[in-house]
């Protein structure tokens, strides 16, 4: 085994070419699965230390995350937490204060976990990952990247740098929710995020419902967010919304929860979300 | 297998070791430099008996790499006493018979410490909160709590 901390993206690439390589940015994923044994890694690459990757920086009027900043430094980030408080609170739900002090919302999405926190409002942002490789850069949409549990739409020897959450327009709005059956240090059952943006005449504009661990993969429900455009979000575009989106839902049935009660909870948690989202756009129902 | 030297600061001292590139900050501070406080529990994060600061922050160290040590400042147990006298949240987890097996104590410690450098007064739900990665097997969190807003109290008036 091999530790690396390559300067460049380019070196970084190259080494993720080899055989069993893994990245390492937060670890909090890594290092579980090599105890496990799940995993291990020939080349382990440490991207820590590649140019931006410990940054938040203001672009375009968004923000660029870099890959390696982690949840408790999203969480301190104020002008972050009041652009995009729903995508900090869903990373902020990834385990305790000391994985918190690691973990990243890049690794959080390139683990790949159906159920992962920090996905569903990610997705529910338009949230754009930035990819370096063998062959370059490229941009894509978070929703694009998980492809089922465990695994992602990322080529060999590619990873991600940054995720780029876009400008916020006036009377913009978004929120995470996921049920556990504690109050701490769990793995969503379901989850439900949900964007915001409303018109000047306090209506909703625009709207993007995602959701986690009901499905192979954290997803949009495009329905369900057109079911709310044009509301205040009254009892009837509600109703609609939360049609679409157990409509949506594909779970699985295990210990922590049934096909039944998973389907059901996404459903409520998407309605709370919605008025969260609502309320911080400034929205008066 | 290649070893890896690691120049770092553990406890505001100056320290070299060699580990192997897999090998966890706890397996090196326990076994390489000695420092037995930090304890592994689970192993995966969940239980917080491993916790230490790796600059400033509070994390487990079963999750760090040995090697990403290099040039950091690494926080122990070890480093909260002043030689004889113990740090106020130790003397109040005594005070309140805030332990048992005294395993997850180490890391309860660090964690309350790094709590009350960000919050100084924090609420009660809020300990309980900061401290949800910290699992307690035999004294129940109750005594844990008050000990912490009690050492909380005295360095809030220090």
């Amino acid at each position: 085994m091999r530790y690396a901390t390559p300067k460049t993206a380019a070196e970084a690439a190259s080494l993720l070419m080899e055989d069993a390589a893994r990245v390492l940015a937060g670890g909090t994923d890594l290092l579980v699965q090599m105890k496990s044994g799940r995993l291990a890694p020939e080349t382990i690459v440490d991207i820590k230390h590649l140019p931006g990757l410990r940054d938040i920086t203001r672009e375009d009027g968004g923000f660029r995350i870099g890959a390696a900043v982690s949840g408790a430094e999203m969480g301190e980030h104020t002008d972050l937490v009041a652009a995009w408080p729903g995508v900090v609170e869903g990373v902020n739900l990834i385990g305790s204060t000391q994985v918190q002090g690691r973990a990243t919302m890049a690794g959080n999405l390139c683990n790949g976990s159906p159920a992962a926190d920090g996905v569903p409002a990610q997705i529910a942002a338009g949230a754009v990952a930035r990819l370096e490789g063998p062959e370059g850069t490229r941009d894509v949409p978070v929703a694009e990247i998980p492809t089922g549990p465990g695994k992602t739409s990322l080529k060999r020897g590619e990873f991600v740098t940054s995720i780029f959450l876009p400008a916020r327009p006036e009377r913009s709005g978004d929120a995470y929710l996921r049920f556990i059956p504690r109050t701490e240090m769990d793995i969503a059952v379901a989850g439900a995020a949900v964007n915001l943006v409303l018109g000047a005449d306090g209506t909703v504009a625009e709207a993007r419902v995602a959701l986690g661990a009901v499905a192979p993969t954290a997803m949009e429900v495009p329905e369900a967010g057109a079911a709310l455009t044009g509301s205040k979000l009254e009892d009837p575009a509600i109703e609609a919304m939360v049609d679409a989106v157990r409509a949506a839902c594909k779970p699985i049935d295990d210990k922590r929860g049934t096909v039944e009660f998973r389907t059901h909870v996404a459903g409520v948690l998407a309605k709370r979300a919605a008025r969260i989202a609502f309320a911080r756009a400034g929205g008066q129902a | 297998m290649k070893s890896i030297p690691v120049s770092t600061t553990v406890n505001g001292d100056a320290v070299d070791f060699v580990c192997a590139p897999g090998e966890t900050l706890l397996d090196a501070l326990r076994n390489r430099l000695s420092l037995t406080g930090a304890k592994e529990g689970c192993g995966t994060g969940d239980c917080g008996a491993c916790s230490v600061t790796l600059n400033g922050r509070l994390v487990c160290s079963c999750l760090v790499l040995a090697a990403e040590a290099e040039g950091a400042e690494v926080g122990t147990v070890e480093g909260m006493a002043d030689h004889d006298k113990l740090h106020v949240l130790q003397q109040s987890f005594l005070d309140h018979a805030a332990l048992q097996c005294g395993i997850c104590t180490p890391g309860i410690l660090v964690a309350s410490k790094a709590l009350l450098e960000e919050n100084p007064e924090p609420t009660d739900e809020e300990v309980r909160y900061w401290l949800a990665g910290n699992l307690c097997r035999c004294t129940g969190y109750d005594k844990i709590v008050r000990a912490v807003q009690d050492a909380a109290a005295k360095m809030r008036s220090a």
